[in-house]
Order: C-alpha cells, then structure tokens, then sequence
C-alpha cells in the first residue's frame, strides 16, 4: 500500500468523523433550540387520569339545552362539560352569573386551591361560553316577586 | 337495576363492570361511593327528602327548603336543606366512631369512642337554629358565587347530644386557648385526601356554651348520614358551618383555627361596608359569628287566593342568631304601615321562635304581598331591602314576603 493512498484513506476518514460530528452538533443545536421554544415538554402533564373518566357526555339537545347536563348548546358546551363537570356538577355552574372577569377569577381560584388543571388553549372557548351564556342580569334592590302560582285558599 | 343498594353494596368492581370502563385511579373512591354517572337520580328518596325540596346541586349535594314546607315548629328530616361542602363518607361505622381532641392548647390530646362519649357525660335537647351563611345570596347583586340559595337553607330541629364544654373540662384545655377547629371524614371534591371539603370552628367562649353540642341524634333518632351521623358538632345561631358534620376530631387552638373556609372569604364579610362589586382584601374580611335577625312566613304558601272579606290567618318563625325575637310585624302595603303579630317565647335559647296572626283588614279586592319584620332583642330589625353588599352573598336577612289576591 503506497503512502499516498493511506494519506487518502486518513482524510476519507477524518472527513467522515467531521461529517458525524457536524451532524451531532447540528442536532443538538436543533433539540436545544426546539427546547427553549417549548420549555413545556419536560413539564409534568396535568394528572388528568387521577379523576374518574366517566364518558358521560349524551349529546341529546332538547330546546337548546343539554340535556343530561343542563347547559346551553352553544360553542364550548363540549369543553366546558370535560374540563368543569369532573369535579363538580353542572348545577354550580348554571345557577351562577359572572362577567368574563368573574369566570377566569373562579377559574384561577379552583386552580389555586381545588386542583383544577391548567386549561390551556381551551381557557378562551370556555370563559367566552361561560361569560356569554351564564352573564350578570340587571336587577333592582328587591325583584319583584315572579313566577307566583296562584290557587285558592280554603278557610 | 336497584341503584339505591350501592349506597351500601357498591363496589369498585361492580362500578367498573357497569361502566364498562376501568376507573382510573379507582382505589381513592371512598368506598361505596357512587360515581357521578352512577348516582341515584332521586335524591329525593336518597335523602328522604320531600320532592318539593329544591336541588341546587348534586355534586356535592346541596337542597333548600321553600317557605311553606318549613311550617312545623320542629323542622323534620324532609324538610331539612342540606349544604355539604365535599362528598358525603360512606360506609360510616358507628361502632368504631371516635373523637380525637388535639391541638396546641389541649392539656393532652385524648381520644374518646362514640360510645364513650355516650355513657360518660350527661345528655340534652335542644331546639337550635341552623341557617346557612349564604342563605339569601340569590338575591346579591352582582351576583355572588356558589350555590343560589334562596330562603330555604334555615331549619330548626330538636338536636340531642353532650355538651361541647363538659367533653373540654374532661380532656383540660390550656389558658390560651382561643379557637377550636373541627376536623370530619367527608371527602373533597377533587378526591385529594390531603385536602378536607371544610374545616371550621368558633371562639372558645361560643364552644363552652351550654347548647353548644356534640350531637348524635335530630328529633329523636340517629343524625341522618346527609346531616352528619354519627357525630356532628352544633353551634345554633351561627352560620352553620360551624357545626361541622361527621366529626372525628377538634383541635384546640392557641390562635384564630385556619381550616379550609375559615380564611380568605369563606364565611367572611367586609370588615367596613362597602359599595356593591367593591373588592376587598382578604385582611379586611371578618369572621360572620351570630347570624342576624330574620323571619320567615311558613303559611299560606305564596299565591293564595282568598275572597273579599275573609281574614288570613299568617304564621311563621323568627330567628336572632345569639339574640331573641322581641317583636314581629306583618305590612300588607309595602311597609307603608306594620300591625304587631302575636310571637312565642322560644323553647330554649338559640331556637327559633312562631308567630301568628289574623289578617283582616284588606280594604279591596286586588294583589297585596304580605311582608313580615322582625326585631331582635338588640332593636334591630330585617331590611326591606337588601342589606350590605358583600363579596360572598352572606347574611342576606331581607324581609319575606308572600303574594296574596283578594278576588
């Protein structure tokens, strides 16, 4: 073997290992960059699993209100039945009334001190669907008495 | 499928079987407890409750009252709200039921069976009047959160057990002892055993009056589970949750107890009055302690119809927190004038007291609203209106009132 071919193969071979290394750097320049955009993926996941996944969504609408929870139908009933009806029932939330400011106040308490997860990306839908369906009414300092059923009193 | 016999025969197995899916993280049910999907869809029955009991929630249960079913002088189990704050306990074993009293100011932490506490001290009766903090808190505006009681989270029923003091002069508290905190078996909302639904408690003088009970028995029989059997403390007068149900320990406290609701808001008003949607800080919040003057027209039911020149007869109850009722008015025009109604001693402190009347002088046929005014041995009286605005929707004690046709 001539010195010259093994002078070839020497550089082929340095050539290949700068090659591989390039790649590695490349790649690990890539993860990290990808990581400080997205600190998220190292986060623990919310334990969705620790509540009790019952698939209780009938989706029957009667009169524009969802049935088996007593809901509006409007756009984030679905969202607001997975994320709000685990813990509590859907009672809570319809017998309330509350600006959008008054909802993500709530939101913030629950996650605060009752283990509500994080909403994410579907915070919006839910606080425009809560803030839009189950909004303050104007009242005076006492209503006037409503919904009377009248019948006749024996004396 | 008898679904009532999971109360007693449910079990994780069977749950899972039904659903036809595992439930994930199953083990930290309380045992017997049914999940939501699974959950008898007659409380009514549940509970023994009337079916014109009103269901403001179902997880955690809450029911209220209307004004006409609250008309026994002695509140039955029917007719009894009930405002839980987490999951009721199952599979509540009475036999094996004890009281731990702990905390910095005991002399020395002592536990005691229910049993014990039975056969050790002297038992009474008392008629003790319980009203939710929020009661009324329908009406706030701007609306307050939580559940939207109207009139109907009052009762007063007869409620046998020991006296809180004489279980303390057993055990031997410390001089600076100030508070102490109930602690119970309920389950909270989020199944975290780290956390408790409720953790209340009142000042030390409030735990050594002689109604203030550590009760197993209302009217007469077992506390039923909803209520808080097999032990539930009693403080009448005051926002009742401070009478903590399925009890099983007290600590005594050398400070103010800071359990879950006894901080921030929770059964708090502002300090200062303020304007309504005013937002306060949590240091200016102060702890609600006896209840304030109310009353609550219990017959006829709203809407009667009467002919012209027949006379009404009116009668209800009116409560004081730690003060007696001295004086009941009716108006049958909008407050412009007040008759005096007749109004009974009470039976024992703290329960509430019956008024009755004959109303007679409607001048013409037509719509009136008979309201009813009550006066506290202090002179203070019910608002017409709604009285201070606060945060939480509490102490709301704004004269009833009933629509009435002269036709």
């Amino acid at each position: 073997m001539s010195s010259e071919n093994e002078f070839k193969q020497q550089v082929r071979k340095l050539y290949n290992k700068l090659i591989v290394a390039f790649c590695m750097i490349g790649i690990a320049v890539f993860g990290f960059i990808y990581i400080v955009l997205n600190p998220s993926i190292f986060a623990e996941k919310p334990e969705k699993n620790a509540l009790i996944s019952i698939p209780n969504v009938d989706g029957e609408i009667k009169n524009g209100i969802h049935v088996a929870t007593g809901f509006i139908d409007d756009e984030g009933l679905t969202e607001v039945i997975q994320n709000c009806t685990n813990c509590h029932s859907s009672k809570l939330v319809t017998q309330n009334r509350m600006t959008k400011e008054g909802w993500i106040a709530t939101i913030r308490w629950m996650q605060e001190t009752q283990n509500l997860w994080d909403l994410g990306n579907q915070q919006e839908t839910i606080v425009n669907y809560l803030s839009t369906n189950y909004a303050p009414q104007k009242k005076g300092r006492r209503e006037v008495l409503t919904k009377v059923e009248w019948y006749v009193l024996e004396d | 499928m008898k679904r009532r016999n999971f109360i007693t025969k449910g079990t994780l197995g069977a749950f899972s079987a039904l659903l036809g899916t595992e439930i994930v993280f199953g083990h930290s049910i309380p045992l017997g407890y049914r999940p939501l999907a699974l959950q008898d869809p007659d409380p009514f029955k549940l509970f023994q409750k009337d079916s014109d009991m009103i269901v403001l929630n179902n997880k955690p249960w809450n029911i209220e009252a209307k004004a006409h079913l609250l008309d026994d002088k002695i509140t039955p189990n029917k007719f009894m709200f009930i405002r839980n704050n987490g999951l009721i306990p199952e599979n509540v074993d009475a036999s094996d039921w004890s009281l731990t009293i702990d905390g910095e100011s005991v002399q020395k932490s002592k536990t005691y069976t229910l049993a014990e506490l039975k056969s050790k001290f002297p038992q009474y009766t008392y008629q003790l009047t319980l009203e939710c903090g929020g009661n009324g808190r329908s009406e706030f505006n701007p609306p307050a959160k939580g559940n939207q009681w109207t009139i109907g989270a009052v009762s007063c029923a007869s409620w046998t057990g020991i006296r809180l003091k004489d279980v303390l002069e057993d055990v031997g508290i410390k001089e600076d002892a100030v508070y102490i905190g109930y602690h119970a078996a309920d389950v909270h909302l989020s199944r975290n055993p780290e956390k408790e639904p409720i953790s209340r408690g009142v000042p030390i003088p409030k735990a050594l009056q002689d109604e203030t009970l550590l009760a197993f028995q209302m009217n007469g029989k077992d506390i039923p589970l909803a209520h808080g059997y097999p032990l539930r403390l009693i403080a009448g007068g005051w926002p009742a949750s401070a009478s903590g149900k399925w009890v099983n320990r007290l600590s005594i406290r050398n400070k103010v107890h800071d359990g879950a609701k006894m901080t921030g808001t929770s059964y708090r008003v502002p300090c200062e009055p303020v304007a309504p949607g005013e937002k306060v800080a949590d240091e200016d919040m102060c702890i609600i302690e006896s209840m304030p003057v109310k009353s609550l027209i219990t017959y006829p039911k709203s809407g009667a119809m009467i002919k012209e020149g027949q006379s009404l007869h009116i009668r209800g109850h009116a409560w004081a927190g730690e003060l007696e009722v001295s004086k009941m008015e009716y108006s049958i025009d909008f407050g412009a004038t007040w008759t005096s109604c007749t109004i009974e001693k009470p039976a024992n402190r703290l329960a509430w007291q019956h008024f009755t009347t004959k109303i007679s002088d409607f001048p013409k046929k037509g719509y009136y609203e008979i309201w009813a005014r009550a006066t506290d041995s202090e002179g203070t009286s019910q608002p017409m209106l709604l009285p201070g605005w606060n945060p939480k929707g509490y102490l709301n004690n704004a004269c009833h009132r009933i629509a009435i046709k002269v036709v």
